[in-house]
């Protein structure tokens, strides 16, 4: 029986460092290379010895697939290609493409040049690493080989966010990566067609939430932005360059325009102008209302927000900034909270998800005193608000993509071990289908039931479509016999017995049976035959029976001769002789005139047992 | 299968497919050429149009005066311009299940195939082909609309009336059918219906959908929508077997040909595609391998000019002119080698010394295109596509915009009015040059020599364009660039993917009437290519022996194969086959249900036998001494054996019973049931079974 393993190296039952393996008809697939941004040592990035001790990976992977730019997604790319080894094809959409290289040689800045790191991945091979990358387009069937090709669904988490279904033969694994079920400021909603995957694979960021409208959370950001300003504060808004930015500038830019408000509003980055760029120009993948209006306006050219500048931060007066990375681990957002972090009028909105172990973290977990590099603490004096901006699936989000895509498994990644219980519970229930969710290094094995694709010589399937009966209903079923015949367990063709022969070339033995049943008639011979001539007819309809003139008749390969016995006219015998594969043998049977009561007479025995 | 041919231009096809039960149209092209036959509308008041005489015949017998007017010997209708539709007659346009596109140009009829025909199909077709082609339509419905005629003229149209007019009014055919413009409205329904999709994607089309839609509807009139609506949507969730992908043509902007197939047919639907490199993904052309048919048309519409010589052309003579202190008016289409003119100029520009010369173009979809090109980045070819990695815009167009050196206006009204400076390089359209603001500088620059004016469009025959504008000073250069295939190109991507037959309008079966030697300039091919034209009905060749059958699992797991020769093994299979939508799938047959006995004689004679598998065919010989020695081990030991002309007779002295073994049948007499049955598994067990 056909199984599929899916091994998570990491974000099994964990947020962070996503790197899935799948094994499916003999190819296997890792799904994202990303990095874990609550580690600083090997822990950081996935265990690729899991799958190989020693040598390259090209000889075990058949494929890699990034889902879209985040680093916990892809910031393993570059070790693992360069470093670990790995020539095979990597997939990813135009705009991941684009800005994946972008983050990478940030992160790698960040690590070596300001961290001090050494053997890590260099500018050089991130460059290298990029050469291999393959864009997918969404929906495009894309044949990674003969058997396995993949496809690409809109998920909507960022811009590039893509869902793919991988498929071998009839069987298929969807992989959401980080997805969103509602339509926010700038992307639209991730979407998915009834493909009925034997493995639906999806994150479960938020399994347990159920979130309250967008418009809500939008309003209630707004208001928590306005009052800080209004009372002197400062804001700092701890982002990723791409993706929420872009969403909450969007956001605030038409507030300030409403409002008629003068505080400035600052980008950390030099990234902001270049990240716009990018949206400008994949404006397709953004939502319909920001693609309809781009010729007229485009939404990413921002006339209130201004490029930060580090001695901004010093100055007095109410600001907002946004500010990177988003969790508050390194950079610039937490060089500002440092210094903001003393003065309640100011806040901090952390727009996103935290992984454990980042400030950001702690701080949402109302922890007030922390732990500084150099034994020095932070008093946490300032405001912490938690807006759940995050394009994530919530838990009913979850639920929908399932009732798109029917899959007849679930496996749950990217989430909390205790919220995915609760989620597997409710999918279990609802779905009853089996839902699993391995932890790291764990493998769940799901046996799948494919149905097998043959060819039908057009021969046979039309005769038997033809037998149907006089006025088929073509929504009945037929039956049909056929043979089967299998080459190398490559080529699978279904024929007529008759031409299985040809096909292969062998001979046909006729296999024949001859009887003798003696029968009490007083009529001459020929009326004898004649009559179970005419008795044929009566009851064979539709079949050709013939009465031939040498005094035989003939039912399909049945031949039957009557003869008188020699010692008593009265006493007919009666010889059969029929072929092996006759058809009628029942119904000639049951057809036959002379039978007596059933069972009471030898002959009878006789005829009942030929069959 | 089927070939219903609605359009007879090679390069605006509409065709018909009636492939399995699903009934396909390969594009929607609408033939402008139409047009040329029609006075061009003037933006603003044109004394001379409006002076021209009318036509009466020689003979004063016909007065047409009012509907149409002389030029230069030419005679022309005084209406709003009429295109030349698709066929609608030759067969019923709302059985069309799904209509596939293939380039912007090849839409522009879709409103007059999908408005007010009963069409509840689907259109599929790429998304810059949608975006851009709605801007196609957009400018066209503007272009007629913002200079509304009452007039329409029907006179001429008499058939009696048509045979007395002078050439080529005389020789245009179906002008019955001919029909103005449509309008917005029916843009955006025609549009509505469109499906995007993306290069290689695999399109499962569910053939009855429609038909049973149609029943539905016609049987449950009375029932509410909503209960229509789950059935439909039921519907869908078929898989049908019949699958359509669009491939890259390397034409134009998500230009795209078509793969139409079932798991052992193919055809392959080749339209305006190109192996140049300019801006488009470049074609895809593995993928068109082992077709059954493959219909080709859209090749290039000039065999003879090279593209790349003729945009050496092109730019040699803007320059000439400008240094003279000429305007260029270049009469061009808003999307599409417009891309390449500018990019061409952004090389040439400062090298020319043009740098302070104003370039503009006008249509009201001038921004709107521009804008468009830049967004489409995965449909661009790999240079263009590293820009925007970087990110920068694919196409320099974008930069000539920043310095000023590129204008663009919706209009000549407005803005440009004002701004407008001289000697300058105006690209504007309509090619055909009877309608939009290439008429107003046709009869603004038309009297001066210096200027000129730069056909690079070829669909509209230039001499023909110019015909209601003469007699005129301006120089004319005719430079037409069609990057679609030219015959030697197509020759050399036919014989690489070798389909078994090649279907093609007839225009590619013989050289062109002007160049009758040149044999060069034709389709060539063994078999011969299946020539049609408006309004035939092609045969298509299908040689098809299999077809695509789905074994159920339960049922794969029950079949017990056996090996025949090494590594090749049967196994025979007795299954219930279900037959739905083209896709067929087998199971395993149930286990009858017990019959009472009393009714048993009439269900198994009105029935065949359902359940009941036959017994297979039998291969192999009895080889006699083995066939002995186990009838031995079975205790049956005097048997006699004699020696016949093609085997042996074996008596079976204690049991009377006689078994003749020849090399292919085995014979046996026997009224022994039990003995019978015996001795039959015993001969079996030397055979294979079919």
């Amino acid at each position: 029986m056909p199984e599929i393993k899916v091994t998570p190296l990491g974000a099994g039952q964990d947020v962070g460092r996503s790197c899935i393996l799948v094994s499916i008809g003999g190819k296997n697939i890792m799904l994202d290379c990303g990095m874990h941004m609550g580690y600083n040592d090997d822990r950081r990035f996935p265990d690729f010895s899991y799958i190989t001790q020693n040598g390259r990976l090209t000889d075990f992977l058949d494929c890699l697939i990034i889902s879209h730019f985040h680093l916990d997604h892809c910031g393993a790319l570059p070790y693992m290609s360069e470093m670990v080894g790995y020539d095979g094809p990597i997939y990813m959409t135009h705009p991941t493409k684009a800005i994946c290289p972008i983050l990478l040689e940030d992160f790698r800045k960040i690590t070596v040049d300001k961290k001090g790191e050494t053997n890590f991945f260099t500018s050089q091979m991130i460059k290298d690493c990029m050469k291999k990358v393959i864009p997918l387009n969404l929906h495009q069937t894309v044949q990674v080989d003969d058997e396995l090709e993949i496809k690409a669904y809109y998920a909507g988490h960022v811009l590039g966010a893509a869902m793919v279904h991988i498929k071998v033969g009839s069987e298929s694994v969807v992989y959401t990566g980080d997805y969103n079920m509602t339509p926010d400021r700038h992307l639209g909603a991730a979407w998915i067609d009834k493909c009925r995957p034997d493995i639906l694979i999806s994150e479960s960021t938020y399994a347990t939430t159920i979130r309250d409208s967008k418009r809500c959370r939008e309003r209630d950001f707004l208001k928590k932005v306005h009052e800080s300003i209004e009372r002197g504060g400062k804001v700092l808004i701890p982002v990723f360059a791409l993706g929420r930015a872009q969403e909450l500038c969007i956001l605030l830019e038409t507030f300030w325009e409403r409002m008629n408000l003068k505080a400035p509003i600052y980008f950390s980055t030099g990234l902001t102008e270049k990240a716009n760029h990018y949206y400008k120009l994949f404006i397709t993948w953004t939502n319909q209302k920001i693609r309809k209006t781009f010729v007229q306006r485009n939404m990413f050219e921002f006339k209130h927000i201004k490029a930060f500048d580090r001695s901004y931060a010093d100055n007095p007066g109410p600001m907002v900034v946004f500010a990177t990375p988003g969790m508050l681990h390194a950079g610039q957002s937490l060089q500002i909270f440092k210094k903001w972090a003393g003065n309640e009028k100011n806040m901090v909105i952390m727009p996103g998800y935290c992984v454990q172990g980042t400030i950001g973290h702690k701080i949402l977990n109302g922890q007030r005193k922390l732990e500084m590099e150099g034994r020095a603490t932070l008093d946490v004096k300032l405001q912490v608000e938690y807006m759940s901006f995050s394009a994530h699936a919530d838990a009913k989000g979850i639920m929908q993509l399932i009732r798109m895509a029917e899959p007849r498994n679930m496996l749950l990644v990217h989430g909390e071990a205790v919220k995915m219980e609760f989620l597997k519970g409710k999918i279990e229930q609802e779905f009853s289908i089996d839902c699993y969710m391995p932890a790291n290094g764990e493998t769940t094995t799901v046996t799948t039931n494919p149905s097998v694709p043959v060819d039908i010589s057009l021969n046979l399937l039309k005769r038997e479509m033809a037998l149907g009966g006089p006025l088929p209903d073509p929504k009945k079923p037929r039956t049909m016999h056929g043979t089967l015949i299998m080459k190398e367990n490559v080529s699978f063709m279904l024929v007529s017995s008759e031409q299985a022969l040809k096909e292969l070339g062998l001979n046909e033995h006729q296999l024949r049976f001859t009887c003798h049943v003696q029968l009490q008639d007083p009529h001459s011979d020929a009326d004898t035959l004649h009559r179970i001539y005419t008795h044929l007819k009566s009851v064979l309809k539709g079949y050709t029976i013939q009465h031939l003139p040498d005094g035989t008749v003939i039912v399909e390969s049945i031949v039957i001769k009557v003869s008188s016995s020699a010692e008593d006219s009265n006493t007919k015998v009666l010889l059969l002789s029929w072929s092996y594969q006759v058809k009628t043998w029942t119904l000639f049977l049951e057809g036959l005139p002379m039978q007596s009561k059933p069972g009471s007479s030898p002959n009878h025995l006789v005829i009942e047992s030929l069959f | 299968m089927k070939l219903y041919c609605l359009s007879g231009h090679p390069t605006l096809p509409c065709n018909v497919l009636k492939f399995k039960s699903t009934t396909i149209m390969l594009d929607c092209g609408l033939d402008t050429t139409s047009v040329l036959n029609f006075l061009p509308l003037p933006l603003v008041h044109s004394p001379r149009l409006s002076k021209l005489p009318g036509w009466v015949s020689k003979d004063g017998t016909i007065n047409l005066e009012k509907e149409l007017k002389e030029c230069a010997g030419r005679v022309f209708v005084d209406a709003q311009p009429e295109f030349c539709l698709p066929e609608r007659e030759l067969l019923d346009l709302s059985t069309i299940d799904v209509i596939l596109i293939s380039n912007y140009h090849c839409m522009m009829a879709l409103p007059y195939i999908t408005e007010h025909t009963g069409f509840t199909g689907t259109v599929y077709a790429t998304e810059p082909t949608l975006q851009i082609g709605r801007l196609l339509m957009e400018e066209l419905v503007n272009f007629m609309e913002r200079v509304p005629k009452a007039q329409s003229a029907t006179s001429w149209k008499n058939k009696e009336i048509q045979r007395m007019l002078p050439g080529p009014l005389k020789d245009a055919v179906d002008v019955w059918m001919w029909k103005r413009c449509y309008s917005m409205q029916e843009v955006n329904s025609a549009l509505s219906k469109v499906q995007l999709v993306g290069y290689s994607q695999k399109v499962v089309r569910i053939d009855s959908v429609q038909e049973i839609f149609k029943i539905s509807h016609f049987c449950f009139r009375a029932v509410v929508t909503s209960r229509l609506f789950s059935r439909l949507f039921f519907l869908q969730e078929l898989f049908g077997a019949v699958q359509v992908s669009p491939l890259s043509s390397g034409y134009s902007l998500g230009s795209s040909n078509w793969i139409i197939q079932s798991h052992h047919e193919k055809v392959s639907y080749v339209s305006g595609s190109s192996l140049l490199t300019t801006h488009p993904q470049p074609m895809d052309q593995s993928s068109l391998k082992n077709s059954d048919v493959l219909i080709l048309t859209g090749l290039t519409q000039m065999p003879t000019a090279n593209p790349d010589g003729m945009l050496g052309e092109f730019c040699s003579n803007l320059a000439m002119t400008i240094r003279a202190g000429g305007n260029v008016l270049v009469p061009c289409y808003s999307s599409g080698v417009i891309y390449d003119l500018l990019e061409c100029l952004y090389q040439f520009i400062e090298s020319a010394n043009l740098g302070t010369t104003p370039f503009y173009f006008i249509s009201p979809i001038a921004n709107s295109s521009l804008e468009f090109s830049q967004i489409f980045a995965e449909w661009l070819c790999h240079n263009k596509q590293t820009k925007v990695y970087l990110p920068e815009p694919p196409f320099p167009h974008a930069e000539l915009i920043q310095t000023n050196k590129l204008k663009h206006y919706p209009s000549i009204h407005g803005d440009f009015s004002s701004e407008f400076r001289q000697p300058c390089v105006v690209f504007t359209g309509h090619p055909s040059l009877r309608f939009g603001d290439v008429v107003h500088f046709m009869e603004l620059w038309g009297k001066s020599s210096l200027n000129t004016i730069i056909f690079t469009e070829p669909d509209f025959s230039y001499l023909d364009a110019l015909a209601p504008y003469q007699p005129l000073a301006m120089k004319c250069v005719y430079c037409p660039i069609d990057t679609r295939l030219n015959f030697h190109q197509v020759s050399k991507l036919l014989k690489e993917v070798q389909p078994l037959h090649v279907v093609c309008p007839e225009q590619y079966t013989q050289p062109p009437l002007t160049q009758s030697h040149r044999s060069d300039l034709m389709l060539e091919l063994q078999p011969p290519p299946m020539p049609y034209r408006r309004c035939s009905v092609l045969n298509l060749p299908f040689r098809r022996r299999y077809e695509r059958i789905y074994i159920l699992p339960e049922l794969a797991n029950s079949l017990v194969p056996s090996e025949i020769k090494p590594g090749v093994s049967v196994a025979t299979v007795s299954a219930l086959l279900h037959s739905k939508d083209n896709k067929h799938t087998l199971q395993s047959v149930p286990k009858p249900p017990p019959m009472p006995p009393s009714k048993k004689r009439k269900r198994v004679i009105e029935e065949p036998p359902v359940a009941l598998a036959p017994k297979p065919m039998l291969s192999g010989a009895v080889a006699l001494e083995a066939f002995l020695a186990t009838l031995q081990k079975h205790g049956i030991t005097e048997v006699k054996v004699e020696e016949t002309a093609d085997g042996h007779i074996l008596h079976l002295q204690a049991e009377d019973t006689l078994i003749q073994l020849e090399e292919d049948g085995t014979h046996i007499v026997c009224d022994s049931e039990p003995l019978r049955t015996t001795l039959r598994d015993l001969v079996l067990r030397f055979l294979q079974k079919l």
